[in-house]
């Protein structure tokens, strides 16, 4: 079959073009889109919008698309006893969306969770769905072929107001992963190993889509992983065309379509898939044999190399700003030119974050720990109330706590420590969790961010350890 | 928000690659009310460290200054507006850089503030000027995308839309209820396209 120019509708889409399509409002001349939201989410840090909701005197226009959570400030022990001003945060949240009728995923509720985790536990997560939150790790729910992305407070009052937004159509990248992923590797291994290829930049501009056998065959917690970090290569958002390990996960959550209704819907996600012959403007392959268990050993993620490698010699490297940049984060780190990966001492661990703290991953890391302590200190928060509840039906928290770790509620805790879950200056932290930013776990923290078995092999030994060697029976 | 056409000022150098906005403002500033002013938390931790170039920000000769000049990947990371607030609260009107994260650029035109794209050879020469060094004042001139010190020149890249935007001081709100028509008529037709994508009403517990 011949293309024809102008028969638009015969034209192969992609995924991303697709959805785009089906929500645009008005297209302008100068290339903005109006698009529509169906979800919209909510924190403690909305806080900024909803003062300029109140400078407008303007109502949150559809509250039954809108859903606040306490996730980003919520202590992770002690919840009785509020410190005033993260009281005041909760609270500030909790008033809001009361005077606005927004449902609250609050403190006391079981669904509370981190944004990303519950909310698609919830089935508020469905394919096609466009989807913004004040967070950029947004892209989370990608992972159920939905187009989500993070906003500033500026957007999100826009978003409040008028359950609209203007974007500009982003370009098109496709990353195909082929392959079974090799022992000790998995969804985290896949990002760090890409966001090191193309760079924290290499996405800019563009949404991504993930295809390939090695996605196809990834759980939906493994794909909720992996779209979690597309905004760490620098994407708009990354999302994965849904299928029947989609709809099993769908079927019958809470907030998704019902009986006919979700047959209905399970009949129309099906064509939510980029057509044989789509055109992307970037390809990106990657070998899922090749992988090995990766980790960060600087201040940006882009800095990750494998378990097996030694840090970067900035003496070696050509490039002025880059060499510049390897210096510094060396120095930041305490880390040494061509030190062994495997040789370095960590001070503690963190399981937990949007990006590593669902019931898989839990699984995951008490597998490793299971009969064993750990040698230094640290902190497990699960994603949510409802998947602690889950762990601790499986045994799964005493696991932790046998290997002496801290099994704590769930929040964004440790990752951005602004409930007061803080890596100490110096202190070097083995961490599921996505940004390894200078002073991001803490003033003078130093973060290597890795998957959640990579952290338990670091927790068991006391420095970044290749999780194969301890599955192969040489556990301390 | 105040629209901007041309720029005179200082322009501070800050030879950094991925200037993340964990950096720009760390977490813990970012429970205050804007009213209480960020320009105080910018840059906060890394102007700790006297050996960083982030400490150049307090020297005298950028007093005033409104330009930022950085490296590659400016703004990555969270979405947080703060950093802006922080960046424009101190007083900068423009960010000059070799890429940007885009959440971070969006919200920096949303604020008046212009995010400047070059080139990273061009990124290189700008950061080692002497002159700029020495605290001379840099032209932007936005309508025709142009960076003018000493006697260089040159060009930026913006988003076409944005450079209206920044010209005019628009404000999206105001021009979104002017379609409010075509919304509704999209939620009609919508209902019908897409019946799935309500959450259902009555969610079973």
């Amino acid at each position: 079959m011949t293309e024809r120019a102008g028969s638009l509708s015969s034209r192969p889409k992609t995924l991303i073009g697709k959805i785009w399509d089906a929500h645009v409002i008005v297209d302008r001349e100068d290339g903005q889109s109006l698009l529509w939201v169906d979800r919209h989410l909510l924190h403690e840090g909305s806080f900024h919008a909803f003062d300029q909701l109140a400078r407008r005197q303007a109502r949150l226009h559809r509250p039954d698309l809108t859903f606040g959570i306490a996730d980003h400030y919520v202590p992770t022990r002690n919840r009785d006893t509020l410190a005033p001003e993260i009281k005041r945060m909760v609270d500030q949240l909790s008033d809001n969306c009361a005077s606005h009728d927004v449902t609250l995923f609050g403190l006391d509720d079981p669904r509370q969770g981190i944004v990303h985790v519950t909310i698609p536990a919830q089935g508020l997560t469905l394919p096609g769905n466009i989807m913004v939150c004040g967070d950029s790790h947004t892209s989370t729910h990608g992972a159920f072929g939905a187009y989500a992305f993070g906003i500033g407070a500026s957007e999100v009052a826009h978003v409040m107001m008028t359950q609209t937004i203007w974007q500009k159509r982003p370009r098109a990248m496709r990353v195909t992963v082929e392959g079974l992923l090799p022992e000790g590797t998995s969804a985290k291994d896949i990002a760090l190993h890409l966001i090191a290829t193309i760079g924290a930049d290499g996405a800019q501009g563009h949404a991504v889509e993930y295809a390939g056998s090695t996605i196809r065959a990834l759980s939906m917690e493994g794909r909720l992983t992996l779209c979690n970090l597309s905004i760490e290569a620098g994407a708009r958002l990354g999302l994965i065309a849904p299928d029947d390990t989609t709809f099993a996960f769908l079927r019958g959550k809470p907030f998704a379509p019902k009986d006919e209704a979700f047959e209905a819907a399970v009949r129309a996600w099906r064509s939510l898939r980029s057509d044989d012959r789509a055109v992307f403007d970037r390809e990106v392959t990657i070998d899922a044999g090749s992988l090995a268990p990766t980790l960060t050993w600087g201040t940006t993620p882009e800095q990750a190399l494998p378990i097996t490698a030694t840090t970067p010699d900035p003496a070696t490297i050509l490039d002025p700003a880059r060499a510049r940049s390897i210096s510094d984060a060396l120095d930041y780190m305490g880390l040494a030119p061509n030190q062994r990966l495997d040789s370095i001492s960590i001070d503690r661990v963190f399981i937990g974050s949007c990006t590593n703290s669902r019931i898989e991953d839990l699984r995951a890391a008490a597998a490793i720990l299971e009969g064993h302590r750990a040698k230094v200190p640290g902190l497990v928060s699960p994603g949510s109330t409802s998947v602690k509840l889950q762990a601790e039906a499986e045994g799964l928290d005493r696991i932790f706590t046998g290997a002496g770790l801290e099994w704590v509620d769930a929040g964004c805790s440790m990752c951005v420590g602004m409930n007061g879950d803080l890596v100490p200056a110096g202190e070097r932290c083995a961490s599921t969790t996505n940004r390894n930013f200078k002073g991001r776990q803490g003033p003078g923290s130093r973060t290597h961010l890795m998957s959640p078995v990579m952290v338990a092999a670091a927790a068991l030994t006391g420095r970044l350890t290749d999780v194969r060697t301890l599955a192969r029976g040489s556990r301390p | 928000m105040t629209p901007l056409i041309v720029l005179e000022a200082g322009a501070c150098p800050l030879p950094l690659d991925n200037v993340d906005t964990d950096q720009l403002i760390p977490a813990r500033f970012m429970k205050r009310p804007r009213s209480d002013g960020y320009g105080q938390f910018l840059l906060h931790d890394l102007r700790q460290d006297a050996a960083n170039p982030a400490c150049a920000l307090d020297q005298d000769r950028f007093k005033g200054c409104q330009i930022l000049i950085a490296g590659r990947n400016f703004g990555c990371g969270s979405s947080r507006e703060a950093a802006v607030y922080a960046l424009a609260d101190f007083g900068f009107r423009c960010v000059i850089a070799s890429s940007f994260g885009d959440i971070f650029a969006s919200n920096a035109v949303k604020n008046g503030v212009l995010p400047a794209l070059v080139s990273p050879e061009q990124a290189e020469i700008l950061l080692a000027h002497q002159g700029i060094a020495q605290g001379e004042p840099v032209h932007i001139d936005l309508p025709d995308q142009q960076i003018r010190f000493g006697n260089h020149s040159v060009d930026f890249s913006i988003d076409p839309v944005w450079k209206t935007q920044l010209l005019n001081g628009w404000d999206d709100i105001d021009m979104t209820v002017s379609y409010a028509s075509e919304i509704a008529r999209f939620n009609q037709s919508d209902a019908v396209a897409r019946p799935w994508a309500l959450p259902s009403r009555s969610p079973a517990q």
